[in-house]
């Protein structure tokens, strides 16, 4: 006959035979999880430079950056100057353009509508002065700010920085 | 929990099914340890389709980029280099799972009536393993496998009349190439789940009749036989984990002891390495393939016709076995048999290893002559069998009248 130590002895084994096995699966399930990430040679593309220095104001270039397209705009003054002055309209995503440019002549977007991903059409296209995505007519400033349409966020503004006078870094370089 | 499982059963009686076929199927109760490699098997075809599908999501079948993409596998993907491991050795250890499982099933007489339509699916199970081990062993497009591919596709042309005509056709091309890569790795995923249908035919036809048992006399059910859970559950469980030990101390520690460090050299046309074996679990066959070299201008189709007949010939065993007795435990001559026949193996596939011409004792037998012996001990177990069965020759010692 089994006594009440028995079956506890045996609950405890079922339990812990039972926690071992479900550790040992989710181990080996990690390694097909994983493969799925960007392998090392996707990673050694994470970052993109571009030499900016031959832009003419009011030049916009395509950059692809991590398979995406970076929109690189150098801004004429008078850009600059109907970015800062709708910082104080009523803004769907309110953002001040000063905390939207690392330099205030260099706009850099992530080209990818915040609406569903098509690609905008370049500066000078939409109502603002800005940007318009063809897809479902959204329409951005000269800050790359939502101001009419579906889109619910301004577009992004991708990490960047400045290596050096002439040389802008999108992305951050991974380990 | 038990509502939902009400609900369910009322529609399609999964809980009935598992009773009757999986926790409550009687087994009988003596089942040893060679038992557990039917379930290892299948354990082994799991871990080669789910590590095969995820190798196929990074690599590309193109003579130009294979040899490329695999190395990329290797090195750049995440844990690539442990998927890929795991697949190449994983083909080792499928095998040699699946020769202790057909011999176990040879010794103990599990081919024997009325099992015999369940040892046919275990056979051509065997036959597609071998083609989808050939064709996967091409795809990483190093020269053993491009003058693998080469070596085994020109068997076909031994074949009179279409045979020159059907290599070409298996080609795509006049040479092995890019369209027999691509051709051979459509083919390499599809076969793995054509034989785990089969797999379930084969079971379904293993639960129709029920286990052999090392005894070998039907069992009487309740009195003879026990739960498949958890006593088999567990016991097969504990093999897998014996198993895993085994394997992965392959996979980690000599992850390349199995594989040639010629396919490590990108495929080239142009030039065969001076060595070339195929993977050990066909060398066997191999070896009884090039043994057949003394029928002048028909020998080329003979090496063919024999390597294939010694897989056929597996499936005419049931009806060469005549003995009143399944298992070999009482069957002294048949065990004597067997036993040569499994050292045969042995020494075929060593013969299959070495280069053709060798020679052993200071070029006093050169292995040709091993080798053709070692062939007709291979066929000749199966007509000796036949011989000592057929005409009462063998005298076999008591049987036990239960287990």
């Amino acid at each position: 006959m089994a006594t009440e130590s028995d079956e506890n002895r045996r609950d405890f084994l079922v339990l812990a035979t039972g926690a071992v096995g479900a550790a040992g699966c989710a181990g080996a399930v990690w390694p097909f999880v994983k493969s799925w990430s960007p392998s090392a040679d996707v990673l050694s593309q994470a970052t993109t430079e571009v030499d900016v220095s031959s832009l003419a104001a009011g030049q916009m270039i395509t950059v692809p950056w991590q398979g995406k397209p970076v929109f690189i705009l150098r801004r004429t003054p008078e850009q600059i100057e109907a970015a800062r002055k709708a910082d104080s309209e009523p803004l769907p995503d309110p953002a001040k353009d000063a905390d939207r440019v690392k330099r205030p002549e260099f706009l850099v977007l992530l080209a990818l509508c915040p609406h569903l991903g098509c690609v905008p059409q370049p500066i000078g296209t939409g109502n603002y002065g800005g940007f318009l995505c063809p897809c479902h007519g959204s329409h951005y400033d000269t800050s790359g700010r939502i101001r009419q349409g579906p889109a619910p966020k301004n577009m992004a503004v991708p990490y960047y920085e400045f290596k050096d006078e002439k040389t802008l870094v999108i992305g951050k370089a991974t380990a | 929990m038990s509502k939902i499982m009400e609900w369910v059963d009322a529609r399609l009686p999964v809980t009935a099914l598992l009773k009757s076929q999986a926790t409550e199927y009687p087994t009988p109760k003596n089942l040893n340890y060679w038992w557990n490699f039917g379930s290892l098997a299948l354990f082994v075809l799991i871990i080669m389709i789910a590590t095969g599908l995820f190798l196929a999501m990074h690599y590309k079948a193109d003579a130009n980029q294979s040899f490329d993409v695999v190395e990329h596998i290797m090195r750049d993907v995440n844990y690539g280099w442990l998927l890929r491991y795991l697949h190449a050795n994983g083909a080792s250890f499928f095998f040699m799972v699946v020769y202790i499982h057909i011999l176990r099933g040879m010794y103990y007489g599990s081919y024997r009536k009325p099992r015999e339509i369940l040892w046919w699916f275990g056979i051509i199970i065997f036959f597609m393993m071998m083609a989808t081990a050939f064709m996967g062993y091409v795809l990483p497009w190093g020269q053993m496998s491009y003058w693998g591919a080469a070596v085994i596709t020109n068997l076909m042309s031994a074949i009179p009349i279409i045979g020159e005509d059907l290599v070409v056709w298996i080609w795509g091309g006049f040479s092995v190439g890019d369209p027999t890569l691509n051709r051979f790795f459509a083919l390499h995923f599809l076969l793995p789940l054509v034989i785990f249908g089969v797999v379930m035919v084969h079971m379904w036809a293993l639960h129709a009749v029920h286990s052999n048992n090392p005894v070998g006399i039907d069992v009487h059910e309740g009195k003879d036989t026990i739960p498949f859970h958890p006593y088999y559950t567990i016991k097969d469980l504990y093999g897998a984990g014996v198993f895993l030990i085994f394997f992965c101390a392959v996979v980690f520690y000599a992850p390349n002891f199995f594989l040639e460090p010629d396919n490590y050299i990108p495929a080239n046309p142009m030039q065969t390495p001076a060595h070339i074996v195929p993977e050990w679990y066909f060398l066997p066959f191999y070896a009884i393939l090039r043994s057949i070299d003394f029928l002048g201008s028909f020998s080329k189709l003979a090496g063919v016709i024999a390597m294939g007949g010694a897989i056929a010939i597996l499936f005419i065993l049931p009806f060469l076995d005549r003995s009143p007795v399944r298992s070999f435990r009482y069957r002294p001559l048949s065990k004597q048999l067997f036993w040569i026949f499994v050292v045969d193996c042995f020494v075929l596939g060593w013969v299959g290893y070495n280069p053709a011409d060798a020679a052993i004792f200071d070029g006093a037998l050169p292995l040709i002559i091993v080798g053709r012996t070692g062939t007709a001990l291979y066929f000749g177990y199966f007509f000796l069998l036949w011989v000592i069965t057929a005409f009462d020759i063998e005298k076999h010692t008591p049987v036990p009248k239960s287990i």
